[in-house]
């Protein structure tokens, strides 16, 4: 799978990382030659194979659905950037 | 007297300490005076000398006090900058992640904590856990402590080069790490040193910064396989707050390391050669072989067919992991924010500005592998695949205890080499990437030199949870192979 500049400019948006213009031919050629070597997987018969989803072979413990934490909005927001009256403050989204 | 505490191994250490040779403050200083020594290896992010002081006095009042202490108790050692550690720099080698200072630690730390260990600093460590040789830290790379040939600087392999690094140079008595693909093995085997990667499931993954959920897995690194035993067992055990944590017992590491390897089936995955592989590589797992069939081990050639689709099969669920787990690093709740007319301008120039160029190139990749039309193609497959390969350890492991492997396709390499090609830098991990995909436990054990006298490793992969096998198969290879060359000392002459 080759990928172009437009597509490169359209996952960099997806992923919300700015991308200068004069890195997308770069990247595409990187990306292109990754994707390529990854393609030899085609090779394997996965027919009636199940996905592999996790790092072992365990079912998700369950617990009672109870608050077991919190009450630590001063934690919480220590290394925020712009906190502002116990919240995080961003750039405006409504107008 | 100095020079001859940072030449002790971690149990020589522990035994001396509850022998009252020397205390913990005398260990801590030499070991941090040595770190500081060490600075042109940039192997440390942050230092932190009087934490560690404070730490060792401690130990050694509650020696004082109760006569004993566990085995880790009053040990000075470094921890990869990936695990989160209450009041100290958490960077995982990113700039985006600028000031960060956790105000809660990892489950591991704490584990250590508990145990009386004593934290000299933070190592360095390729960019969120992201390369191979540690050169994608924010922080610059990490120089191997052994050289190359005219004095050339080496890469230490990575993502843990700091830690290895450390251990290799003598400025810890031991190391932890995290090893997704190879992270902690690699490295080792760049270094001289041993590395462990456990059982996925067998520490916590709680605190560390997320890499690849499904992979990660924290291990230890020391000079000997018996004081990487001896960490294990201060990391380990099962934690509520992460719940792919095992609630499996913690076994006594230590205890089984001398019982020898007498009726113990290795098996030799036929699979484990790459095209270029040095033949110093090939020749070195020869002699591994022969060297356990001298210790009493059956050897037995077993085939892991799926093998050579591992590493591909790695870079596309490992990215699409990454490039989920990273979606966190907004600008807006820590590390670095850079404005924006608008908050999506925000994330774009945070994120931009933040990641270097191989996260940036995995959570692309792992984007697109993600993304609407190509999910099935590339992720649903490769997940296939890793079924497929965790199925092929299984059905060897009905036949053998253990695999013998080299643990790397090659000795260090200098600084800058494989920059410019991200998949001759990807094979570095071919030989650990396949039991990183089926959570297996596996150690990489300095066995030999190279033609150009650096540090070779071999690889032993066990069943999951059977770290003791591991152990007690690495610590007879680790005794055939009487390895005891040691890196030229740092910051002295």
């Amino acid at each position: 799978m080759a990928l172009d500049k437009a597509t490169v400019k359209a996952i960099a948006f997806l992923a919300r990382i700015k991308v200068p213009e004069e890195d997308l031919e770069h990247l595409a050629g990187e990306m292109s030659n990754i994707l390529g070597w990854v393609e030899q997987l085609g090779e394997v018969d996965t027919s009636g194979v199940e996905p592999m989803t996790g790092g072992a072979e365990t079912t998700l413990p369950q617990r009672e659905d109870s608050v077991t934490d919190g009450d630590a909005r001063d934690q919480v927001l220590a290394n925020a950037p712009e906190p502002e009256d116990g919240f995080y403050a961003v750039p405006k989204v409504l107008e | 007297m100095t020079a001859a505490l940072t030449d002790l191994t971690l149990a020589e250490a522990r035994d001396g300490l509850q022998a009252g040779s020397f205390s913990s403050v005398e260990l801590t200083r030499a070991h941090s005076a040595a770190v500081e020594r060490a600075r042109p290896l940039n192997a440390f992010i942050t230092e932190t000398p009087d934490l560690a002081l404070g730490l060792a006095e401690a130990s050694d009042a509650r020696r004082k006090r109760d006569g004993a202490a566990g085995p880790m108790d009053g040990i000075p050692i470094a921890v990869k900058d990936l695990f989160c550690t209450g009041g100290v720099l958490t960077t995982a080698g990113s700039h985006i992640l600028d000031g960060f200072t956790p105000t809660y630690d990892s489950t591991v730390t704490a584990n250590l904590k508990r145990a009386g260990a004593v934290m000299l600093g933070k190592t360095n460590m390729d960019e969120f856990a992201m390369g191979s040789a540690n050169m994608t830290s924010y922080y610059g790379p990490v120089k191997n402590p052994w050289k190359g040939g005219g004095g050339r600087d080496l890469v230490p392999g990575g993502s843990s080069g700091g830690s290895t690094a450390a251990v290799a140079a003598r400025l810890c008595l031991g190391a932890i790490g995290t090893d997704t693909g190879g992270s902690i093995r690699q490295p080792a085997s760049f270094c001289g040193v041993v590395g462990l990667k456990p059982t996925y499931g067998r520490c916590s993954r709680w605190g560390i910064v997320a890499f690849a959920s499904s992979l990660d897995q924290a291990g230890p690194m020391a000079r000997t396989v018996r004081d990487a035993a001896i960490v294990l067992g201060a990391m380990a055990g099962h934690d509520a707050r992460d719940s792919t944590s095992a609630p499996v017992d913690v076994p006594d590491f230590e205890a089984g390391l001398d019982a020898g390897v007498g009726g113990l089936k290795v098996g030799i995955p036929k699979e484990y050669v790459v095209d270029g592989m040095a033949a110093e590589i090939g020749r070195l797992w020869e002699k591994g072989a022969a060297w356990l069939k001298e210790s009493g081990a059956d050897i037995v050639e077993v085939s892991l067919p799926h093998t050579k689709y591992a590493l591909p099969a790695y870079y596309i669920v490992a990215p699409a992991e990454a490039s989920s787990n990273l979606a966190r690093y907004d600008g807006v709740r820590y590390g670095l924010r850079i404005d924006g007319g608008s908050l999506d301008e925000m994330y774009e120039n945070t994120r931009g500005a933040g990641f270097g160029a191989e996260v940036r190139r995995r959570v692309l990749i792992g984007t697109y592998v993600l993304s609407a039309g190509y999910y099935d193609a590339y992720y649903l497959k490769a997940q296939k695949v890793r079924t497929l390969i965790a199925g092929d350890f299984r059905r060897a492991f009905e036949t053998v205890d253990v695999l013998l492997t080299p643990t790397a396709p090659s000795a260090a390499f200098a600084i800058g080499e494989k920059m410019d090609d991200p998949i001759a830098m990807y094979l570095n991990d071919v030989f650990t990437v396949p039991a990183s995909l089926a959570g297996l436990p596996a150690i990489s054990v300095p066995a030999g030199l190279s033609a150009g006298g650096l540090p070779l490793g071999l690889h032993l992969i066990g069943r999951p949870f059977d770290e003791e096998t591991v152990l007690r198969a690495a610590h007879a290879l680790e005794a055939a192979a009487g390895f005891d060359a040691r890196p030229p000392a740092v910051g002295e002459a």
